[in-house]
């Protein structure tokens, strides 16, 4: 093996480990943000990370055509559990729920052009666990 | 589109980049529209609809009536024409990109273009002008490849007729976008599609010829022989004539109702600006000062039609101004035999400025069509080749 | 009155006491059993209606418009840009110069012209009669508000903020009267019902015109109502009195 291929091979190699150890580091490093109101959310946050603009389109048509209210996967129960606990938004800096995400993963949030951001007055009067089925 | 002279490969690059800079400033106005929205216009909740719609269904319509000078070659069996057919087929489909630019991007949410060809509701006409327009833009192309390549050349006749038969369902289509308002006065109305057919067979046939002369002197060739001119004319001026005469049955039957009366009256007497616009816009201007440069021995010639062309386009224009906006600043009649005042302009005539915006993304429509053309003109053959003698009309 | 006669009329009073005891959860429940639960679709077997009693409406009076304006998080204001629900119209007969003021809001047709016209289907009319924007699936193009005999419908033509929970609106969109369907749907009644109701003036009633025990349904064939351009057979849910 010549002097280039066995640098050749190195750097290779020399990427793979860094990018093996940037993996767990990378999620670590992931955005800080504000915790919820209490309780855990309606499903697995794995899966709401991946799956919750499916979630909301589909929740939506359920509100909107057929008048479903309360549903497990409302947009207004989410800000009212995620909203922070200083000001009752969900949006206005990095530490907020739904934008410290959306900026770090570099996702236009279209949502809140049209929806409140702010939780519901009941909502941060009780501080209660806003689950599915309330309201 | 044949051998150039440097000087005119100069003047196509010149006009192709006047073009372009007009759809970038258009593309500019439509996105400060967008950013700021439609409260930097002159449309409101009372007009709704402005000079970017007027601009929009001029090309759409002249798009269709493009296409007829393709179909009386096909589809009519007309010699003359055949040899123009790829230029009108050109002209179509740059026309109705134009016209379809304007329109989308004065959607309120322009970004939901894919919404819009996802969810289809087929009660409404507007959807089907959706699939009308696309399916236009597919029959065009490939009628455009039968009449350009040669072992395909067994198509075009079919092609043709489908074609034919697609834009006369588009231009009823459109025609029907404002006829089957029920509430409106200015619209509501059967005679609306044909009297749109009626247009679109005269602004498209102006389109073609000034695109054709335009095409030939800069391919430094003579505009258009005597014969095809002869035939244009007479063409042109039978088209306006038409156009008039579905104008006027469409005028006259409300006049007739009591109920249209007062609305008549605002839209050709008494509601500035529009009278003005109508009579002197649309019926001199853009239709009996025409037909004289077009009939009138003395006046008659290549110079002369050109004119007339130019007017009718601008005729055009002044039509569809009184048409669409005119036609919503007239109040609503919800309480009949009322007087009416509101907070919310029931009852007002209402006023409509455009704006500078508007102005500029309309205009940026025209601007597209015209690189469009002049691009597809340089890099496809549509151009007739030199001097295919014609016999002039019997 | 002799004592037997006494203690009979006692026993059929208490036994009738005791009947309508019997019969009167009944007759609550019927009236619950047309209302929604939040979590349950809007039904067909419910046509949501208003009837406008144009005869209490007062000429300067704003009390609905104020209402729906604080319930939707609207503006308030009456540029020609500005989107108003719900307005107050003063009439006057050209003939006789008799002076009527009622309050003009999506009618809530049957046949409704906006949901025939929309391209995508965003303006519909849900099961319960009740018609709205999809906001999700419009794309501004304003036609519904071209075919609108009523002129319902505003287009928001400016960036807003400020939404409350309830009533999300946006930036190219379109919107009109919603019939306060958020409230509606947990069993509540439009707000400006409920501000005229509480200032006392009582010129509006909201309820189930397919219910005939409901007070709109009394009201309808007790007295003459009109619906707005009859004429188009449009079917309008709201009706007006004294016109």
């Amino acid at each position: 093996m010549s002097v280039a291929g066995i640098l050749r091979a190195a750097t290779a190699a020399a990427l793979l480990l860094a990018g093996s150890a940037a993996g767990p580091l990378a999620l670590a490093s992931g955005p800080a943000l504000d915790a919820a109101r209490s309780g855990p959310c309606v499903e697995d946050p794995k899966l709401m990370r991946r799956s919750h603009p499916d979630f909301l389109k589909h929740g939506r048509d359920d509100t909107v055509r057929k008048g479903v209210r309360g549903i497990r996967h409302s947009l207004a129960a989410c800000v009212d559990c995620h909203a922070s606990k200083a000001d009752g938004r969900v949006l206005g800096s990095e530490r907020h729920f739904c934008q410290g995400c959306h900026t770090y993963a570099a996702v236009k949030v279209d949502c809140f052009d049209c929806h409140a951001s702010t939780a519901r007055p009941s909502a941060t009067a009780a501080a209660a666990p806003a689950s599915g089925g309330t309201r | 589109m044949g051998p150039t002279s440097a000087s005119s490969r100069r003047a196509f690059w010149a006009l192709l980049a006047a073009g372009g800079a007009l759809v970038a400033v258009a593309l500019g106005a439509a996105h400060y529209m967008e950013v700021h929205g439609h409260a930097v216009t002159g449309m409101n909740n009372q007009v709704v609809w402005g000079l970017p719609h007027v601009f929009a269904i001029f090309l759409i319509v002249a798009a269709s009536g493009a296409l007829n000078v393709a179909s009386i070659g096909s589809v009519f069996g007309e010699a003359a024409y055949k040899p123009h057919s790829p230029l009108s087929v050109l002209l179509t489909v740059a026309l109705l990109a134009g016209g379809l630019m304007v329109l989308v991007l004065d959607l309120g949410r322009p970004e939901r273009l894919v919404v819009a060809a996802t969810h289809y509701n087929f009660r409404s006409i507007f959807a089907w002008n959706m699939i009308l327009y696309n399916g236009l833009f597919a029959i065009c192309a490939l009628y455009l490849w039968a009449l350009l390549e040669r072992r395909l050349g067994g198509y075009a006749k079919p092609l043709g007729l489908a074609a034919f038969a697609w834009r006369i369902i588009l231009t009823t289509g459109t025609g029907s976008i404002f006829g089957f308002l029920v509430a409106r006065q200015a619209y509501a109305s059967g005679v609306i599609a044909p009297l749109f057919i009626a247009l679109s067979l005269a602004w498209g046939l102006a389109a073609f010829h000034l695109a054709q002369c335009g095409l030939a002197r800069l391919a430094g060739r003579e505009p258009m022989d005597a014969g095809l001119h002869a035939r244009v004319r007479r063409l042109l001026a039978i088209f306006v004539i038409a156009a008039l005469y579905f104008v006027a049955v469409h005028h006259v039957t409300n006049l007739y109702w009591a109920k249209q009366a007062a609305f008549e009256r605002f839209i050709l007497v008494s509601g500035a600006p529009y009278p003005a616009l109508f009579w002197g816009g649309y019926v001199v201007a853009g239709g009996l000062v025409p037909l004289a440069l077009l009939l009138h021995p003395g006046l008659a010639g290549p110079r002369a039609t050109a004119a007339a062309s130019v007017l009718v386009s601008l005729g055009a224009l002044a039509f569809l101004y009184v048409f669409i906006i005119g036609g919503q600043a007239y109040p609503l009649e919800i309480f009949p035999g009322y007087e009416v005042a509101s907070a919310f302009h029931d009852g007002q005539v209402d006023g409509y400025a455009p704006s500078l915006p508007e102005f500029l993304l309309g205009l940026g429509g025209v601007a597209a069509a015209f690189v469009i053309a002049l691009a597809g003109a340089r890099a496809l053959p549509v151009l007739p080749p030199d001097r295919v003698a014609v016999a002039a009309p019997k | 009155m002799n004592p037997v006669d006494q203690r009979r009329r006692d026993f059929l009073g208490k036994a009738a006491v005791a009947a309508g005891a019997m019969i009167a959860p009944g007759v609550i429940l019927y009236d619950y059993a047309h209302a929604k639960a939040p979590g349950d679709p809007a039904s067909p077997k419910v046509r949501w209606g208003m009837l406008i009693d144009t005869t209490k409406c007062a000429s300067g009076c704003r009390d609905c418009v104020d209402a729906c304006n604080r319930e939707n998080g609207l503006p308030g204001s009456t540029r020609p840009t500005d989107s108003q629900w719900i307005r107050k119209v003063d009439l006057k007969d050209l003939k006789s110069g008799k002076a009527v003021s009622l309050p003009v809001m999506c009618q809530h047709c049957a046949e409704p012209p906006c949901v025939d016209v929309c391209p995508t289907g965003a303006s519909f009319k849900r099961e319960d009669g009740i018609v709205l924007v999809d906001r999700h699936t419009c794309i501004g193009c304003r036609y519904c508000m071209m075919a609108c005999p009523y002129k319902a419908r505003s287009f928001v033509h400016e960036p807003t903020t400020g939404q409350k929970p309830d009533v999300p609106r946006g930036k190219g969109c379109v919107e009109s009267c919603t019939l306060c369907v958020h409230k509606v749907d947990r069993g509540g009644t439009p707000s400006c019902v409920e501000a005229c109701a509480a200032a006392g003036h009582g010129a509006i009633v909201f309820g189930d015109l397919n219910d005939p025990a409901s007070e709109i349904s009394r009201r309808v064939r007790a007295a003459t109502t009109t619906q707005l351009r009859a004429d188009l057979r449009t079917d309008n849910g709201v009706r007006y009195q004294g016109l």
